[in-house]
C-alpha cells in the first residue's frame, strides 16, 4: 500500500514540516553557521505552549520568551553545538547537525525512543521526515543518560548531501515484535 | 446524619491530576482531605502518559506524565491525605454542614460528610459508530494506551488509529514504542487536529497519516480481521474509488472526550453547553466553584483539555476550598492569580485559543448565574 | 502478547499466577485486570450478546461500557477491565446475560 499524497503541503496536513515552513523556522540557523561546526536544528513550526528547550540551553542560545507559545528562536552565534536541548524537547523536534564532520560526511544526532537500539559502529538505514530510506549511515554514538529519562540520542554519520534530510533510523521494515 | 459518620473538611471525588493537585493545595493549607476514587490505584490517567509533557518548564514540562504522577502521589502522602480506593461514588446529598458523599466499597455502602466537595471525575472517550464497530479488536485509544503502558500488554499487532487529535497521535506513537505496527492514522477532517510534532514522530517511524479519510467498516467474524477505509470529499462524503482494505487486527478510536458530569448533575449544579469543551459543562467561577456553594469542579469535568491544565484547575479548587474554610494563608490571592496566568498561557496560540474563548464564555455564564 | 522490554519503561514483571479461561490455564499477574491477562494470552472475544450472539471484547477499559463482562468465579456480568486478577480465578465466556451459579 502506498501512501497517497495529501493535496496540501505542510505540517498540519502531512505531519511533516514543508520546505517553506523549515525555511521560515526561527529555530533553524543560517547556512554559514552550519559550515562552522555542530549546531542545533529546532524544527518547531507551530505555536504550542512549551518552553523546556529554552531552559535546557546553558549558553542562552534558545529564546522562547512570553507567552510560551512563541516559537523558539535559535541564536547560531551562541549555540555551541552541545546537544543538551535534544532530549528536553517533548516534541522530539530538535536535532544536532555537524555538517563538515569530514569532507564527505556529516553527523546528525536525533532522539530515538524505540527498541532495539542500534550498536555503535553498525550500519543502519537512515530516513527522512517521512521515514523513507535515504541513505545508509554509521552509528557513531548511542547516548543514554539518566537525565534524558529514557530518550536515547543517536549520532549517525551520513553522506554530507543529506545533512538537512536525514532525521531518523528507518523503522518501516524493522518493527520488532515481542513475546 | 448517622452518628459517627466519617467526616472531612474537603472531600475530593477522583484521584487524577486535578484531584491530586486539589488535595495537595487544600491539605497544604491545613485542611483534612479525603480523596475517593473508583479505581484500584490513584493517579487517574497520568500513569499511562509516558511521554514528556508540554508546557512551562517551571511547572514540570519536559517531565513524563508517569513521573509527575509519582511525584504528586508522594506529595499527597506526605501531607497526610487519605485516599479511599475501589470506591465508586453513587450519591450526593445536601446536608447541614456540607455534602454527604455515598460510595460503595467491598460490596458495602458507605458515606462521608465533606464540608467542601471537589468533583474531579475526569472525562470518558467518545465512541464512533461504524459497521463492525462492536467487534472485539475495536477499542478506545485510551484503553489501548492503558494496556500497553500500565498493564504492558499489546491489544493487537497491526493497528489502525482513528482520529488525529493529540490522543490519537500520542497513542499511535506509544503503540509503535510498544512494538506494534500502526498501519495508518486516519482523520476525517482535512487536517491534523493535534500537535504537528507528535504527528512528525509517527511519520518518521513510517506511519502514514491520512487526512480526509474515515473508517467505513471493520471486517471479521469473531474479531477484527481487516479494516476498510475511504477518502472523503469536503462534505465528508465517501469519494468513489478511494475505498481500500488494510490488513489490521485492531482499530483504536480517538475521537474526543466527554466530561464525566453525572455527579455534578446529581449535586444540582447549573450547566451550560459548550461543544468545544466536550458538551454539557458545569458552570464554575474563577475559584472553580460551581453554582452550588461549597461544590467545586476541576479538570476534564469542566471541559476536556490536557493534564497540565487539569493540574492547575485542581490547585485553584484546592486553594479556594481551603480559603472558604478559613484556612488559607495570606498569599491566596497572588497564588490564584499566578495559576490563572499559567492556565491562560497554556490556552494561547492556535491550539489553545478556542479553549481560552470557551473557558471565558464559561466564566461569563458563572457571572450571569451569580446575578 | 506482553510488552516485556520497553524503550522508556523498566522491564515488566512476569506472570506470577494462573487463571482459568473456559477451563484452560493461562498465565497472569496478580492485580492486573482480568482483561489484560486474557489479551496477553491472545483471547479477545469475551462474551456473546443475548439476542444475536455477536462477539464482544474490551472497549473502554475503564469500567464504563460493560462490553468486556464475563462470568468470573461463577458470577456473571463482571467487568473484566477493572477486576484484578487473583490466582486460581475461573473466567468464562459469557453467553447472553449469563447465569448465576449458587455457591
Amino acid at each position: 500500500m502506498s501512501v497517497p499524497e495529501t493535496a496540501k503541503d505542510g505540517i498540519k496536513f502531512t505531519g511533516i514540516a514543508s520546505r517553506e515552513e523549515l525555511a521560515a523556522c526561527p529555530g533553524i540557523t543560517t547556512g554559514e553557521r552550519f559550515e562552522k561546526g555542530p549546531v542545533a536544528v529546532i524544527e518547531c513550526v507551530q505555536e504550542i505552549p512549551c518552553n523546556p528547550c529554552e531552559h535546557a540551553c546553558s549558553s542562552g542560545a534558545i529564546v522562547v520568551g512570553q507567552p510560551i507559545t512563541r516559537l523558539p528562536v535559535l541564536d547560531g552565534a551562541k549555540c555551541i553545538g552541545c546537544g543538551a536541548c535534544l532530549a528536553f524537547c517533548p516534541g522530539l523536534a530538535i536535532f544536532l547537525v555537524h555538517k563538515n564532520y569530514t569532507d564527505t560526511s556529516s553527523l546528525v544526532e536525533f532522539p530515538y525512543e524505540y527498541l532495539p537500539l542500534p550498536a555503535e559502529g553498525s550500519l543502519v538505514p537512515c530516513g527522512g521526515r517521512d521515514g523513507d530510506f535515504i541513505a545508509e549511515g554509521k552509528v557513531v554514538k548511542v547516548k543514554q543518560t539518566r537525565q534524558n529519562d529514557g530518550t536515547a540520542l543517536i549520532v549517525v554519520e551520513i553522506p554530507k548531501e543529506y545533512f538537512m534530510d536525514i532525521r531518523t533510523i528507518c523503522r518501516k521494515e524493522t518493527y520488532h515484535g515481542q513475546g | 446524619m448517622e452518628r459517627g459518620m466519617k467526616k472531612a473538611q474537603v472531600v475530593i471525588v477522583g484521584g487524577g491530576p486535578a484531584g491530586l493537585c486539589a488535595a495537595i493545595e487544600a491539605a497544604g493549607a491545613g485542611a483534612r482531605v479525603v480523596i475517593i476514587d473508583e479505581n484500584n490505584s490513584p493517579g487517574g490517567q497520568l500513569f499511562k502518559q509516558i511521554h514528556k509533557f508540554f508546557g512551562s518548564f517551571e511547572h514540570k514540562a519536559g517531565m513524563r506524565g508517569c513521573t509527575i504522577g509519582a511525584r504528586l502521589l508522594e506529595e499527597t502522602k506526605s501531607l497526610g491525605v487519605e485516599v479511599i480506593l475501589n470506591a465508586p461514588v453513587y450519591g450526593l446529598f445536601k446536608h447541614e454542614g456540607g455534602m454527604v458523599v455515598s460510595y460503595a466499597q467491598d460490596g458495602r455502602e458507605k458515606a462521608i460528610l465533606g464540608e467542601k466537595l471537589i468533583l474531579a471525575t475526569g472525562a470518558g472517550e467518545n465512541a464512533l459508530a461504524f459497521p463492525g464497530g462492536t467487534l472485539p479488536g475495536v477499542m478506545g485509544a485510551g484503553c489501548a494506551q492503558t494496556m500497553i503502558n500500565v498493564n504492558r500488554v499489546l491489544p493487537g499487532k497491526r493497528i489502525v488509529m482513528v482520529g488525529s487529535g493529540n490522543v490519537g497521535l500520542i497513542v499511535a506513537y506509544q503503540l509503535l514504542q510498544a512494538g506494534a505496527r500502526v498501519l495508518a492514522l486516519i482523520e476525517a477532517a482535512p487536517y491534523i487536529g493535534g500537535y504537528g510534532v507528535h504527528a512528525s514522530k509517527i511519520r518518521r517511524a513510517g506511519t502514514p497519516i491520512l487526512v480526509g479519510h474515515t473508517i467505513t467498516r471493520a471486517i471479521g467474524k469473531a474479531q477484527v480481521e481487516s479494516v476498510e477505509i475511504t477518502g472523503l470529499d469536503e462534505n465528508f462524503q465517501a469519494l468513489a474509488g478511494t475505498a481500500r482494505v488494510l490488513e489490521a487486527d485492531t482499530v483504536c478510536v480517538a475521537v474526543g472526550l466527554s466530561p464525566l458530569t453525572e455527579l455534578a448533575w446529581m449535586a444540582g449544579c447549573d450547566f451550560t453547553w459548550i461543544p468545544q469543551l466536550g458538551g454539557h459543562i458545569p458552570i464554575h467561577n474563577e475559584n472553580m466553584e460551581t453554582t452550588i456553594a461549597g461544590v467545586y469542579a476541576a479538570g476534564d469535568i469542566t471541559g476536556s483539555e490536557e493534564a497540565s491544565t487539569a493540574m492547575e484547575e485542581g490547585r485553584l479548587a484546592g486553594i479556594a476550598a481551603a480559603e472558604a474554610l478559613g484556612l488559607a494563608a495570606g498569599r491566596t490571592k497572588e497564588m490564584k492569580l499566578e495559576i490563572w496566568a499559567r492556565m491562560n498561557a497554556l490556552r494561547t496560540g492556535p491550539f489553545g485559543q478556542r479553549r481560552f474563548e470557551a473557558k471565558t464564555q464559561l466564566l461569563g455564564s458563572a457571572r450571569k448565574a451569580a446575578q | 502478547m506482553r510488552v516485556i522490554h520497553h524503550p522508556i519503561l523498566p522491564d515488566a514483571p512476569v506472570p506470577d499466577c494462573t487463571i482459568y479461561y473456559d477451563g484452560k490455564p493461562i498465565p497472569a499477574k496478580s492485580g492486573e485486570p482480568v482483561a489484560a491477562a486474557l489479551l496477553a494470552a491472545g483471547v479477545r472475544v469475551f462474551r456473546e450478546t443475548a439476542k444475536k450472539r455477536r462477539p464482544r471484547g474490551i472497549y473502554c477499559g475503564i469500567g464504563r461500557c460493560t462490553d468486556c463482562v464475563m462470568i468470573v468465579d461463577g458470577q456473571p456480568n463482571v467487568r473484566t477491565c477493572v477486576t484484578p486478577v487473583r490466582g486460581g480465578m475461573k473466567v468464562q465466556t459469557q453467553k447472553g446475560l449469563g447465569e448465576w451459579k449458587e455457591g
